[in-house]
């Protein structure tokens, strides 16, 4: 307890101090808060729960065209908006802007939540690889439509509003890092919580055997809607401070993008450990460093090195990190290690 | 919303025929999909990349004059080989494994065919002229492309040549064999190995003449794969593993769905709207397995 006392102290004091220390990473670093925080929601229901989801960008696409419709509609036609490319019509005052933020913010989390629970129960009731293809289909089909849809931008997409000017250069990005930085707290908070409590166990229960956990009693049902609406929560929320961000919103390229997002938050849970605390945020951290150095010094060949990561971790590393921390040094993780077992083991290999 | 479609009948016939036409391609590429599913139990999203790589391969032969009708022959045997590649590199690593981990490792693959095409030929829409002419029928209310009953044509001579290769030739029984029962096969000396990387051989030729029909009839494009791959996994579970007519029944339903909602919606929300359904049937399935206590396996 102690030490883990010391250990959050010092990430939260390095994370406050990292936008000063680091003036020219700030964008980056609040796009590895946005990735954490997908990748810790993606591990309740990918991980703990066994529902491998392709459709958690559903919920992260939803976020962002609602946080950036909520901020432009409260107080400008959003038609004309999105039309004549309104930032250059209309302008926000600060005010304006973080009221609009703030509320956006919360409908951007709060609708996710409803559309999860709402879609959950037709949704949740299809296992293993029906429910992944069925949520690939559903991300890539909300994608297809919402390019389809006039007053959001339709194909041509959607400019979000512009950081107001407040006098200083560095606002914009100092915003944005302790807004996403502020959400990640919030989420470790949450899940850490979750995790202690016998809503956990429910999840693993339906994860290892989920007729089994139906006969003893537990309304699977129930908690595998809740577990998906709390991701949903969080990915809206990570989705609409994304688009805010990006300060641009495209259908099939920024909100609703299956190819990269949606796989990159299961491919982050994967490689940090799946069903574990920390490996998903140990998993964003490496990922988002190998990704912006391969988009940085192989420009064009990204796609071609992320399939061929994506090959490599699934087939070699399908435990990631965590787990193959677990196996070398169990007793790190709590487990009482016999030490015949471990004489057993070592002959076996 | 448009519903035209409805008041013309000439219409309806015309979305129908091209429906029909259409869905035989949709089923020929859901054959291989059931093949390997039902042999190997994985399920290939890199499916519709192979079909978009047969393409390529008739397209470069249009470009260099030959006519890209003799992609039909060339396609499938270097796909073929393709295809025993992508198994030896990939594939046999995940097959006895849980199939979220063949998902994610052929999404990879997806990926990585989907981008290399595109620096190899470029992110443009392009198709291979045939020069095959247009058929009019009913007082040239309805016009069909002779390439598309071409390759309709086609499919189906595949298929019915693979249908009975299946059931004659000794490869064909060892597949069968080892879709029934792998371990039982390998006792009685069957090589599940070579089993397998032949049987995703054979997806991936299918694949290919697939890709260099669609290529004469229609367009394509590096990162067109998704839906050929999202249309044949709705056809397999509509029509569930190993039950042929109902392939090419929901491959041309599904065609015909297609041309409808084309029409009807409007071209910019086709894709979607085939998305959308794979997403309807599932859900469908799913409330209807559950009235018996079951569940989709």
């Amino acid at each position: 307890m102690n030490k883990n006392f010391v250990l959050y102290a010092a990430i939260l004091i390095f994370g406050l101090a990292a936008p000063f220390l680091f003036p020219a990473f700030k964008v980056q670093l609040s796009i590895l808060c946005v990735l954490i925080v997908l990748a810790t929601t993606w591990n309740i229901q990918g991980g703990e729960m066994g529902y491998n989801s392709f459709g958690n960008i559903l919920f992260y696409g939803l976020g962002m065209y609602l946080c950036a419709s909520v901020q432009v509609g409260m107080f400008f036609p959003l038609a004309e908006w999105t039309e004549s490319g309104g930032e250059k019509t209309f302008v926000h005052t600060p005010t304006q802007f973080f009221q609009g933020m703030a509320v956006g913010l919360v409908v951007a989390a709060v609708v996710p939540t409803i559309v999860a629970g709402l879609i959950g129960y037709s949704i949740l009731g299809l296992r293993g690889h029906y429910f992944a293809i069925c949520t690939l289909g559903l991300g890539v089909a909300a994608g297809e439509i919402s390019g389809g849809i006039e007053i959001i931008g339709a194909g041509q997409g959607f400019t979000t509003p512009p950081f107001p000017n407040v006098g200083s250069l560095e606002a914009r990005g100092e915003f944005f890092y302790f807004l996403s930085f502020f959400t990640l707290v919030l989420t470790f908070i949450a899940v850490r919580s979750i995790y202690s409590t016998r809503f956990k166990l429910i999840l693993n229960a339906i994860r290892d055997n989920e007729d089994k956990a139906e006969a003893m009693g537990i309304e699977t049902m129930k908690y595998k809607i809740i577990g998906w609406m709390i991701s949903a929560f969080f990915c809206g929320l990570a989705g609409g401070i994304m688009g805010g961000l990006v300060g641009y919103i495209d259908s099939t390229d920024v909100a609703f993008d299956g190819r990269e997002m949606g796989v990159f938050m299961v491919l982050m849970a994967i490689l940090g450990g799946k069903g574990t605390l920390w490996g998903p945020i140990i998993g964003a951290t490496i990922f988002h460093i190998f990704k912006e150095g391969f988009w940085t010094f192989f420009l064009g060949w990204q796609y071609v090195a992320l399939g061929v990561l994506i090959v490599v971790i699934v087939i070699y590393f399908p435990e990631g990190i965590m787990g193959w921390l677990r196996e070398k040094y169990p007793e790190r993780f709590g487990e009482v290690v016999d030490e015949k077992d471990r004489k057993a083991q070592v002959e076996l290999k | 919303m448009d519903f035209l479609v409805f008041q013309y009948p000439m219409i309806t016939l015309q979305a129908c025929l091209d429906g029909i036409l259409l869905g035989v391609l949709f089923a020929l590429i859901a054959y291989g999909m059931a093949l390997q599913w039902g042999v190997m139990n994985i399920i290939n999203i890199a499916q519709g990349d192979l079909v978009i790589l047969g393409g390529y391969i008739a397209y470069f032969m249009y470009l260099y004059g030959i006519h890209p009708a003799w992609g039909v022959i060339v396609a499938p045997v270097i796909m073929y080989f393709v295809g025993i590649a992508i198994y030896k590199l990939v594939i046999n690593k995940v097959v006895d494994r849980d199939l979220f981990i063949s998902i994610l490792a052929t999404f990879g693959i997806s990926i990585l065919f989907m981008q290399l095409m595109n620096f190899a030929f470029g992110a443009d829409v392009v198709l291979a002229n045939s020069g095959y002419g247009t058929t009019m029928l009913f007082d040239n209310n309805v016009v069909l492309p002779n390439s598309k009953i071409f390759s309709a044509f086609i499919s189906i001579v595949f298929a019915v040549c693979l249908v009975i290769y299946m059931k004659k030739s000794k490869l064909g029984r060892a597949i069968r064999a080892t879709a029934q029962n792998a371990r039982a096969a390998k006792i009685l000396g069957v090589d599940t190995e070579k089993v397998y990387a032949a049987t995703f051989g054979i997806n991936a030729a299918l694949c290919g003449v697939a890709g260099a029909l669609i290529s004469i009839t229609f367009t394509i494009h590096p990162y067109m794969g998704l839906p050929y791959t999202i249309r044949s996994f709705m056809i397999v579970i509509v029509a569930g593993l190993g039950n042929l007519p109902g392939v090419a029944m929901s491959g041309m339903g599904l065609g015909v769905f297609e041309e409808f909602a084309d029409y009807i919606l409007g071209t910019e929300f086709r894709i979607g709207s085939v998305f959308l359904l794979l997403v309807l049937i599932l859900v469908y399935r799913r409330f209807k397995l559950s009235r018996k206590r079951e569940y989709l396996k």
